[in-house]
């Protein structure tokens, strides 16, 4: 697939669609060879017609609330009225001081790295030994990316209920004769981070198989087999040629992976409610911030919060993209300012 | 997952390669069966425990249906709750999905064909929004709707799910905008049609492939969308469908078999959908990372 020049920079990969046989053999001719450099009159209002309607509806459903939630951070405020109560910086201070905020970032923080560990080589020993001509294929692929497809709620509950002290998982385990691993899986504090990352293993490692069985395909075939008629062995091409290959994916993979389990909140509170979250010791940024903003009346401090998760998803975002993914593609998350 | 960034149309012909039949390696084939059922398991779970009863469910938790039992699956079909969450779910995905797609090619036209001062900005304002997750902004996005008088309603749901999804929409769309050869612009101004003439009679075909993959990707975020109609709607009767399953379970916490009944219904819709569009949406999310 051909990169090509763009005069709006930031899109990931580039792919122009027209290469892939659309039978426009002209090479990507520059898009700045447009009529009409400055537009008149009837021009201006085309584009007021044509972005207009879109540009309102971002700016007042996305932009404004979140200027609104940084505005509100400042103020102690029950949600009635303008708020007036200025605390400052108070809120904030409250909640770095918080030890139920802190054990939630530091969940959020295991989850993260949990995800990364646990997903990852799964994900790509899996992608390695399905990348290959098979029977059934396409069905594979389906069957594999189900989980990611149903909703969060419907995960949760069912999961739920498979683990409750009498439910399949432990009456599964005492049929075939393990009755001594039978555990509280949700309310143990020891065991429930555990519980929770193998659901969302379950739930979101099709994502990412298919994320690399599609990296895997873009790999040239020629390396290996180069590599096979020198000698080196199956594992020795996937370990020396392959997965370096992949590392574009892998890096895109990661990224998605952390900004999620920094945001994770559907799964959490479904399966554990917005109380027992905290003493199972799965509570992420995002259930306290619902349980101590809205769910208690603190809207002001509950802004607080979402300000907190949104820095720390963007620090995290910009030295991704600094450090890590800068050499795949430039300027992809913050939108082109490079 | 929220945030996706990396989406990007499949390539429609790929290099043929392979040209040897499947691999008769018997160990890929375990593999996927293990995986398939690992993944399949809880799914299963839930749909057989629909069909036993809470009886059965006690005395032994991971049985199957002894016999099979409809009842539950019956009682939660003809009891008129599902189907008016399944209505629910219904419109909002779809005027959710029309509106995301709607407007964001009328600005992805835009970005892609118009030269203008300010487009960089433009294109950047939009791009940003991959960066505010709805949940930093669900506090304020409540106040909003409140103060417009939307709560419980639909609509409240469907307008702020429509902004979120423009990101995502836009950067998908306009590299497919600007592929569209500018031989046949010309030659379209030149037989006579006006800009927006050329937007309507030819890009809105051209971008098929894009429109559906933006419109299926909004279509499921919507579909499965918690956290705003958790905010939104607290009247039942405008419940969209996690918002019912979540309700009826703690509503029926003792009737086990009917809430899995409910919940198994509640995601075939999901199933089904994603069955008919499967080529798309894998097609979909692996084109992103090729390229």
């Amino acid at each position: 697939m051909t990169v090509r020049e763009s005069s709006l920079p930031g899109q990931l990969g580039q792919a122009d669609p027209r290469a892939q046989g659309g039978g426009v053999a002209v090479p990507a001719a520059p898009p700045a060879a447009r009529k009409g450099r400055g537009l008149g009159w009837s021009g201006r209002l085309e584009v007021a017609i044509l972005v207009g309607p879109a540009l309102l509806v971002f700016l007042a459903f996305v932009i404004y609330p979140v200027v609104m939630a940084a505005y509100y951070g400042f103020f102690s405020w029950q949600g009635f009225g303008a708020p007036t109560d200025f605390v400052g910086f108070r809120n904030y201070l409250t909640i770095i001081q918080d030890p139920t905020f802190l054990e939630a970032l530091g969940h959020n923080a295991t989850i993260v790295v949990l995800s990364l560990v646990l997903q990852g080589p799964i994900a790509i020993l899996v992608a390695l030994l399905l990348n290959r001509k098979l029977r059934g294929q396409s069905l594979i692929r389906v069957l594999i990316f189900v989980p990611y497809v149903i909703s969060e709620v419907v995960v949760g509950t069912g999961w739920s209920l498979m683990l409750q002290g009498n439910g399949a998982v432990n009456g599964l385990l005492e049929k075939v004769g393990l009755g001594t691993l039978t555990q509280d899986w949700l309310a143990n504090p020891d065991i429930a981070m555990w519980t929770l990352m193998a659901i969302i293993t379950w739930k979101y490692i099709g994502f990412a198989v298919i994320l690399f069985l599609a990296g895997l395909q873009g790999i040239p075939e020629e390396l290996s087999e180069a590599a096979a008629i020198d000698g080196a062995s199956y594992w020795q091409i996937q370990r020396r040629i392959t997965l370096p290959l992949l590392g574009p994916t892998l890096r895109i993979w990661a990224f998605l992976s952390i900004i999620g389990s920094l945001q994770l909140f559907d799964l959490v509170y479904i399966i554990w409610g917005q109380y027992i979250a905290s003493t199972a010791g799965t509570s992420t940024m995002a259930t306290y911030l619902v349980a101590n903003g809205r769910n208690s009346g603190n809207y002001g401090y509950g802004n607080a919060v979402a300000v907190v998760l949104f820095v720390i998803s963007l620090v995290v975002a910009l030295v991704y993209q600094r450090y890590v993914l800068n050499r795949d593609t430039a300027g992809a998350i913050t939108g082109g300012k490079k | 997952m929220t945030a996706a960034p990396a989406l990007r149309p499949a390539p429609s012909a790929r290099r043929p390669r392979r040209t040897a039949g499947p691999t008769t390696n018997p160990v890929p084939y375990v593999v996927a069966v293990v995986l398939i059922g690992l993944m399949l398991a809880p799914v299963a779970y839930i749909i057989l425990g629909g069909f036993r009863t809470n009886a059965q469910i006690t005395t032994d938790p991971s049985g199957l249906p002894a016999p099979w039992n409809v009842g539950n699956y019956l009682d939660v079909l003809t009891g008129g709750i599902f189907w008016n969450e399944v209505l629910n779910s219904l419109i909002a995905a779809l005027a959710t999905t029309v509106g995301a797609v709607v407007l964001g090619l009328m600005a992805s036209y835009v970005l892609a064909r118009y030269t203008f001062r300010g487009r960089g900005a433009l294109y950047a304002i939009f791009a940003s929004g991959l960066m505010f997750p709805l949940t930093v902004a669900i506090t304020p996005l409540y106040i909003v709707i409140k103060n417009l008088g939307l709560m419980n309603s639909l609509a409240g749901v469907i307008i702020p799910q429509i902004a979120f999804a423009l990101p995502t929409t836009i950067i998908i769309l306009v590299p497919f905008l600007r592929a569209i050869p500018d031989e046949i612009q010309e030659a379209a101004f030149i037989d006579g049609c006006s800009r927006l003439g050329f937007f309507w009679r030819m890009v809105v075909r051209l971008s098929m492939p894009g429109v559906i993959t933006v419109g299926i990707l909004a279509f499921i975020a919507s579909w499965n969308s918690y956290l705003l109609p958790l905010f939104i709607l607290n009247d039942s009767a405008t419940f969209t469908l996690p918002l019912g399953v979540q309700a009826f379970s703690s509503q029926y916490s003792v009737d086990t078999a009917k809430v899995l009944a409910f919940t198994s219904l509640s995601m075939i819709p999901a199933l089904v959908f994603f069955s008919l569009f499967e080529r798309r949406i894998v097609g979909g999310l692996t084109g992103a990372v090729k390229g």
